[in-house]
């Protein structure tokens, strides 16, 4: 019987991202509801002793396929591995990340198994009585929630949008032994070949990270608009971000994007600027726990969800605040 | 390289959607439909390989018959053949189910290279393009944000949010297509005169591709997940709208709360 709630660890050079962390955090709840444990799998090349970390963040299980086939991130012994693992222990529930990687590899190991997959949920919760996976998601461009089932097919599986779960707290009291799997990789699965691996140098801070985000909009007039926009940024310690809007003209790169085609942010303060706030946008930031908008448009959707909502000039409102900031901190 | 098939989706334009705020239901009506923008950047990249090599682009779609208007567009851009899969078989499908029918119709076509697009708009799961290639057994290679040929060798560069791979492949391969990354191309005014007075969609049916494919995995019934229930978000309660207030008096309202929340 398919049993266990299990998260797909993703690790780039090494690293564990983010997003294992904070599925691991989801697992250890739907693990609870079913009385049963959540276990973490790790692929990658020389992986076994960092994956010792994701005991201390709520993993019960870990298994690691340490191959080196599994270097960098190529589609087929990826899915090679996690199909061994899936077949071998027979999962109830499989969570993947919604990354570039995580939305590569759960498809294909969807088909393999023969099982379904929902894409991007950004909700998961235990069906009280039919013990079922319920995987909700935006879909329509985020104008609608779908709630998705997978009754008949094991393990149900899902992908999970970066920044919408909670980590536990690290708790390096917690370890065990993690257990080396054997996925019978060999050379002869790498059916493609990378000429080359070139990570981006532009240093971009990432805005899932950050505690303050202030976001421009096509409000702000310009890719100069963003310089006032940074400096307040600046000094509530955080990051910049933008709608859709400014991505497509073109004033900042995609890294910046807030919403349903770009990521989901929910820092502790979110200042909206010359943002109208079209769904797709407040798909990727209504959580945020603090919002606070500036539009001239008193009909701007933004204000439907923002805790404060200014009709107002950006361009002048955003360079006072920036200044009355500085005076507070002397 | 002698083969390209295209999939595409017709979809309707999910920016141009907006909700009753009477009822919270959708409003379909007069939203247009339009090919999927990564699927028409899957176009657009076949066709560039055509313009290198001689290659002949089918675009194949699974849908109802309206989609014909999708595959008339990408005969006008300048596919060579279109293939529209139909028939209430199919309806109902999850991705699983739709890749199921798409790889059946693909097994009775010459290919070399299949792009499709990386996510449709209306879905946007992802998860199509990479299942048709397990179906069919080939590597597929999914975020690909340019591909060129090199003799009988494909180079393919795919993103990976904090790097790019450039990748070299040998067909047969299945790749899906970026959107932001490919301008795709206009209709030419003889493209589409030859889309609608040259060339034709030949439409199959389940009765075309029944050779290929276990009827238990087609439509509703052939799918593993099942929409339990759909809904519009919970109206958060507003926060306040401060309209005739000074900019002082903006920046005093916005560091009190900024003071309140312990952001400062």
């Amino acid at each position: 019987m398919s049993k266990n709630v299990y998260v797909y660890a993703e690790q780039r050079d090494g690293v564990f991202q983010k997003v294992a962390y904070e599925l691991i955090g989801k697992a250890k709840e739907l693990a609870q509801d079913l009385d049963q444990k959540v276990v973490a799998v790790a692929l990658g090349d020389k992986i076994t002793h960092a994956a010792k970390e994701l005991f201390s963040y709520g993993a019960d299980q870990v298994i690691v396929v340490d191959h080196p086939t599994l270097l960098e991130y190529l589609t087929e012994p990826f899915t090679k591995a996690m199909y061994a693992v899936i077949k071998a222990k027979d999962p109830e529930i499989v969570l993947y990340g919604a990354t570039a990687i995580g939305r590569d590899l759960a498809p294909r190991v969807s088909a393999r198994v023969h099982t379904g997959l929902t894409a991007d949920c950004t909700k998961l919760e235990i069906d009280a009585e039919t013990k079922g996976l319920m995987m909700t998601r935006p879909a329509f461009g985020g104008n609608i929630m779908a709630t998705i089932i997978c009754p008949d097919y094991r393990p149900q599986m899902a992908t999970v949008r970066p920044g919408v779960m909670k980590a536990l707290e690290k708790d390096a009291s917690q370890t065990g032994e993690v257990e080396v799997f054997d996925a019978g990789l060999s050379e002869n699965d790498v059916n493609l070949k990378i000429r080359e691996v070139v990570k981006e140098t532009k240093k971009v801070a990432d805005i899932t990270e950050a505690k303050v985000l202030v976001s421009g909009g096509r409000g702000i007039g310009g890719a100069e608009g963003f310089a006032a926009l940074k400096e307040l940024a600046d000094e509530l310690g955080g990051e910049i971000s933008s709608s859709r809007a400014c991505v497509d003209a073109g004033w900042i790169i995609r890294d910046h994007q807030v919403g349903q085609t770009g990521k989901t942010v929910r820092p502790d303060a979110y200042i909206a600027c010359g943002i109208s706030g079209a769904i797709q946008h407040a798909a990727g930031m209504e959580d945020s726990e603090l919002i606070i908008a500036i539009n001239k448009n008193n009909t701007a959707p933004i204000f439907d969800i923002a805790d404060v909502g200014i009709v107002g000039d950006v361009d002048v409102i955003v360079p006072k605040l920036t200044e009355a900031l500085k005076k507070i901190k002397g | 390289m002698k083969n390209i098939l295209v999939c595409v989706k017709q979809v309707p334009d999910t920016t141009e959607v907006k909700l009753d705020p009477k009822t919270g239901t959708l409003i379909r009506d007069g939203v247009p439909s339009i090919i999927n923008p990564d699927d028409k950047a899957g176009i657009e990249i076949a066709l560039q390989l055509k313009e290198k090599t001689g290659a002949k682009v089918t675009v194949l779609s699974m849908g109802p018959m309206q989609a014909d208007i999708a595959m008339r567009e990408a005969l006008a851009m300048g596919c060579d053949e279109a293939v529209l899969l139909s028939g209430r078989e199919f309806a109902g499908s999850d991705t699983w189910a739709t890749s199921s029918a798409i790889a059946a119709a693909i097994k009775n076509l010459p290919y070399d290279l299949i792009i499709a697009g990386r996510q449709a708009i209306d879905g946007d799961t992802a998860q199509v393009g990479p299942q048709i290639a397990e179906h069919l057994n080939i590597p597929h290679i999914s975020y690909v944000a340019d591909a060129n040929v090199e003799g009988d060798t494909l180079v393919v560069k795919r993103d990976f949010e904090d790097r790019y791979h450039m990748i070299e492949a040998k067909t047969p391969l299945l790749l899906t297509a970026l959107g932001e990354t490919t301008e795709p191309r206009y209709m030419s005014v003889g493209g589409i005169y030859d889309a609608y007075r040259e060339k034709e969609v030949k439409v199959w049916s389940y009765e075309d591709v029944k050779d290929n494919v276990d009827p238990a995995n087609l439509g509703l019934k052939g799918s593993p997940t099942r929409v339990k229930k759909s809904f519009t978000k919970p109206v958060k309660a507003a926060g306040v709208l401060h309209e005739d207030v000074s900019a002082d008096e903006a920046v005093d309202l916005i560091i009190s709360k900024l003071q309140e929340k312990y952001i400062i």
